[in-house]
């Protein structure tokens, strides 16, 4: 059981490493900042469930799962503002451009 | 070279790039913006030192909230900057290199010439700390050995503001800081501050009260308050207050006169200013956290917003 848990950890906590890499070379790749935030805002809120989510296992109490869980909820959520106030400044940007 | 020396080593060239980025940025905005990841590494630095408590004020004040003060410079610099054309000439720049320069060097003579095992009074401060009662020996150091300093930081504090508040021009004094936030009251940045200081002020005030036995306390806590408070201001949510509120005023000088009252009823207790009578020295310092948490918020919030920019009444 325990064998199967810490392959589930590894397994999560690599797709979640995976999807912020993508994001990195997405930041560094892309060619506008509306695409650019695309790849960011996917990196934050799936990498960093992803790795929640494998985290979950070795938390060892319900209380600090619930902490990590707490954690990603509040990133999604600044993530999603702050995304979107990103893209509104940039969209102004270009009209005016 | 264990994983860990690979982690610090690659940290520690991640700082020297950030700080390298942020003087050789090109826009003032963009060096703001190198600061805060800079100061946001340096608390990682911390982390890895085993000193949370640093690491918390680092990224709270040093990053968080100097971050915003020097963001919003760069903002009112915008004008100023365009209209002067590129900056500070060559002979002024390499004069402030060499001033920093020096600084560092000096910096580094320093710390270099430090004896093998630097002189240290922790083994006394921790054998000391069961009579304060708390068990967070930072905490104890603040609040307790030495309370003075911490007082007068609160003082500095209030003086800082009045610094900012004297700015203000004549016919705006006693009115509101910063200019009127319009947004749209559905927008995304208002749903943000509505739905985010619940946690925000429950994680304050739990910072300020874990600081006793663990990593924390009110200087982070009331951090945390005021940029719940800004968030609200910013999003025009609730207008900054006025600056002539008597509430206000009361509020912050709270701190510091209720740490100033218990420090000079301990010269009639314990026998000298500011100490506290061993069995009730844990619910003192309480009683002096609370108001003090209360003036670091809302003076930390305050020197953010500004100098009084409309007269008070109108909108």
């Amino acid at each position: 059981m325990n064998a199967l848990l810490d392959l589930f950890t590894i397994v999560a906590v690599t797709a979640g490493a995976i999807f912020f890499l993508a994001g990195v070379v997405g930041l560094l790749r892309f060619p506008d900042t509306l695409s650019r935030l695309h790849a960011l805002t996917k990196a934050d809120n799936v990498g960093l469930g992803l790795i929640v989510i494998g985290l979950l296992p070795q938390s060892g109490s319900l209380y600090a799962a619930f902490k990590l869980l707490l954690v990603w909820l509040l990133v999604l959520l600044a993530g999603a503002t702050v995304g979107q106030m990103v893209a509104r400044v940039a969209r102004r940007a270009e009209s005016r451009g | 070279m264990s994983l860990v020396h690979v982690l610090e080593v690659a940290l520690a060239v991640l700082v020297l790039g950030a700080a390298g980025w942020t003087i050789v940025a090109r826009s003032t905005f963009a060096s703001a913006v190198g600061f805060v990841s800079y100061g946001l590494l340096l608390a990682l630095v911390w982390v890895q030192l085993a000193a949370i408590d640093v690491a918390l004020t680092e990224a709270a004040i040093g990053s968080g909230l100097t971050g915003v003060l020097l963001l919003s410079a760069a903002a009112t610099l915008r004008v100023t900057e365009r209209r002067s054309g590129a900056g500070p000439g060559l002979p002024m720049r390499v004069f402030a290199a060499i001033c920093c320069g020096l600084v560092t060097a000096a910096i580094a003579a320093v710390v270099l010439t430090l004896p093998e095992v630097a002189p240290t009074l922790a083994p006394e401060a921790i054998a000391a700390l069961p009579a304060t009662g708390v068990g967070n020996p930072v905490t104890g150091v603040l609040m307790a050995f030495r309370a003075l300093d911490t007082l007068l930081e609160k003082f500095v504090l209030v003086l800082a503001l009045i610094g900012v508040w004297s700015l203000a021009p004549d016919r705006c004094w006693g009115g509101h800081p910063g200019l009127k936030h319009r947004l749209p009251a559905d927008g995304v940045l208002p749903f943000f501050a509505r739905t985010l200081p619940p946690f925000g002020v429950l994680l304050g005030i739990h910072l300020m009260w874990t600081g006793a036995d663990h990593p924390g306390g009110a200087f982070q806590g009331g951090t945390v308050l005021a940029a719940m408070w800004l968030l609200v201001m910013m999003a025009g949510v609730r207008d900054a207050p006025a600056i002539r509120e008597r509430w206000l005023r009361l509020a912050l000088v709270s701190g510091p006169v209720v740490f100033l009252a218990v420090g000079l009823a301990g010269m009639l207790a314990a026998g000298a200013f500011l100490a506290y009578p061993v069995d009730i020295a844990k619910p003192l310092i309480l009683l002096i956290e609370v108001p003090m948490l209360l003036t670091i918020a809302l003076a930390l919030g305050l020197l953010v917003a500004g100098p009084p920019e409309r007269a008070a009444g109108s909108s």
